[in-house]
């Protein structure tokens, strides 16, 4: 292994791909849950993204009606789980579980007209930068314009949560739908738009897998990530900030395992793979410990059935 | 002007009938999306619902498929009536599948008729373990079961990946990653000369009839029911809350564990990576579809086993990925979870009335 500084720097540009799709889709995941609605379909969303942003972009040849048309599909798939769950008082769990497996097989079908077909270039922004500098070169530069979003995104979401009123009524209704609705805030539109929200952004995070991470259709390409970005979510403690740090941690694992891996390191690839999800476990254990510390950061109504007698 | 009332109390006989409704729905949807693809959607749907158990072999393989997803579902049951979200059954399956496939490895010189019960025993002490880490998580640490049970399925994944590369891989067999073939001894019986179906299905009809027992016929299934519908009641009447929940784990696992060591000496014969086409999370659906009922499970795992046998029909003559059989799946529970809405609340159509106007 070359230890260069140049070649850490490619290795950090690296982490940071491959926790985008984390990113993205553990915001998305983090707004709904904040809302009070656990939604377990993230990683059919993702996949339902990933093919429909593959699809459009060899149909149409369009990068941007790819990445929107991803979004959208997203976005629609997760009206079903609306649909169940706030007009039709479904229970979240089985509901999201049966989005993701619903997600997986569709996407498949889709997909199948679209396997083996390489997939098209995207732009990545300053890529001659990328080569100039060392170091922070391949840290800042040549990545594509999702990338930058993406890392945008947790303090946009901080933002928002914390400091805008929209932020304020969507904890407000996670914590307590029942004052919420008695304050005249209409409990069921906010949730459905922020699992709406929530879909938008899986389905982005599976474009970014299939149209710039590995430009291809492949199925059942989002390989778990969806449940990993759940996970993150928890992890997080429900603070966005803290999402970007554990999907870089997260990301950090899955690169250092490929390049332990070309490195000939003995020891076991399988281990290192497990490691987030252990990782995870073992926060849980330690946020849920003490009942004061998860009640203060969990959403109060977090995958809870609301109903309004009408 | 429609008026949306809750019910009182829910009708018993629609309660049963709505999962038939789901299933009409999921066949006319199903029908709708193959006709979007270009199919002619009659003769889609008979590849894949009629098709595949036409023959004797279909029907035998329709059971092998639908052995260890009525084990799981039954398993499942005792969690979800106690409002336990054991969703890591993939999870406990493997594992047991681990532990009874070691078993099985470390007998591979001996013969004897001991030899198949240990290994069972074994995987289904292997999946009650690994069940009783969500639980015992949950119960003194305050855990969420959901996502620490998920968590596992991808533990147990890689466990099992690393075994089957590494220290149990066929020491003749080539750099593949799988084990050795199992012994004779360590096989389940098959029940006819050319299908495949095994004594397992004895162990899930055993299991099935148990289940019944312990739910309906004991103290232990009462406290299960009461607190299913409501904790407060259950902790009014001083149930042992922590008892009941690490139990109904011990037995969900216990119950995937026997299905996964039910898979590796059935069909399989061997340890290798893919030892389970995500039963452990279609055993979920089952498990809703049949109502959390013992009678009912036995009914919807047909059903679900269907959508597997189908999927690989229509791969040959269809050209559709196998992964179809899942949008299957998925619109099944969409629309047995979204028929419930109409179990609990009724609507009313009512004439507008003279002062709305």
């Amino acid at each position: 292994m070359n230890f260069d500084l140049n070649f850490i720097g490619i290795l950090i540009g690296a982490i940071m791909a491959s926790s985008v799709p984390l990113i993205l889709a553990a915001s998305g995941e983090l707004i709904a849950e904040r809302s009070g609605v656990l939604n377990l379909g993230v990683e059919g969303m993702m996949i339902i993204g990933a093919i429909s942003g593959f699809a459009l972009m060899i149909v149409t040849d369009n990068l941007f009606f790819a990445v929107i048309g991803s979004m959208l599909s997203g976005l629609i798939i997760s009206l079903i789980f609306g649909l169940l769950t706030q007009s039709l008082l479904t229970n979240h769990v089985a509901t999201g579980l049966a989005l993701t497996i619903f997600g997986i097989g569709m996407s498949a079908m889709i997909g199948k007209n679209f396997v083996g077909i390489p997939g098209k270039e995207f732009p990545l922004l300053l890529d001659n930068l990328k080569e100039s500098i060392p170091f922070l070169g391949p840290i800042f530069f040549g990545h594509s314009i999702i990338l930058y979003f993406a890392f945008g995104l947790p303090f946009l979401t901080n933002y928002f949560l914390k400091k805008t009123k929209t932020g304020l009524i969507i904890r407000a209704v996670g914590d307590s739908p029942t004052s919420a609705s008695n304050q005249g805030i209409n409990v069921t539109l906010v949730r459905y738009s922020c699992i709406l929200y929530g879909g938008a952004m899986c389905g982005l995070a599976g474009a970014y897998l299939s149209l710039i991470y590995t430009p291809q259709w492949i199925e059942n390409m989002t390989g778990g990530r969806g449940w990993i970005a759940l996970a993150l979510v928890v992890f997080a403690t429900w603070s966005p900030i803290k999402v970007l740090i554990g999907a870089l941690i997260f990301g950090g694992i899955t690169i250092l395992q490929l390049h332990m891996q070309a490195a000939g390191l003995r020891i076991p690839v399988q281990l290192l793979s497990a490691l987030p999800y252990i990782m995870t476990i073992i926060v849980l254990v330690v946020i849920s410990r003490d009942s004061r510390k998860i009640k203060l950061n969990t959403p109060t109504s977090l995958g809870q059935i609301f109903y309004k007698e009408k | 002007m429609i008026k949306i009332e809750k019910r009182n109390d829910v009708s018993r006989s629609i309660y049963f009938l709505t999962p038939v409704l789901a299933i009409f729905l999921t066949l006319f949807g199903g029908g709708i999306i193959f006709y979007i693809l270009g199919f002619n959607p009659i003769e889609a749907l008979k590849f894949f619902f009629i098709t595949p158990i036409s023959d004797l072999y279909g029907l035998s393989e329709l059971l092998v498929k639908a052995t260890p997803l009525c084990l799981i579902a039954i398993g499942l049951s005792f969690c979800f009536k106690s409002n336990n979200w054991n969703i890591g059954a993939e999870g406990q399956l493997i594992f047991g599948g681990i532990v009874g496939g070691g078993v099985a490895l470390l007998f591979y010189n001996h013969g004897g008729f001991y030899v198949l019960p240990i290994i069972i025993l074994s995987g289904a002490i292997g999946g009650m373990l690994f069940a009783m880490i969500p639980a015992i998580l949950k119960t003194y640490f305050n855990t969420n079961e959901i996502l620490v049970s998920l968590m596992l399925v991808y533990v147990a994944k890689l466990l099992l990946d690393y075994l089957v590369v590494g220290p149990w891989s066929n020491p003749e067999g080539f750099n593949f990653p799988e084990t050795r073939q199992f012994s004779e001894s360590a096989r389940m019986p098959i029940l006819f000369d050319g299908l495949r179906i095994h004594a397992g299905i004895f162990i899930t009809l055993i299991t099935v009839f148990l289940s019944w027992l312990i739910l309906y016929k004991t103290y232990l299934g009462f406290q299960i029911k009461v607190s299913g519908l409501s904790l407060k009641t259950a902790k009014y009447a001083g149930y042992k809350g922590k008892t009941m929940i690490i139990i109904v784990f011990m037995i969900s696992g216990a119950c995937a564990g026997l299905a996964g060591v039910g898979e590796i000496t059935g069909p399989i014969g061997q340890l290798h990576r893919n030892i389970s086409p995500d039963y452990g999370f279609t055993a979920i659906i089952v498990a809703f579809l049949g109502r959390l009922n013992p009678v009912g499970i036995i009914f919807a795992s047909l059903i679900v086993a269907l959508t597997y046998l189908g999927a690989e029909t229509a791969q040959i003559f269809l050209q559709v990925p196998k992964y179809t059989g899942q949008v299957f799946q998925g619109m099944i529970l969409f629309f047995l979870l979204g028929s419930d809405y109409l179990l609990f609340f009724k609507i009313k159509f009512l004439g507008l009335k003279k002062n709305e106007l």
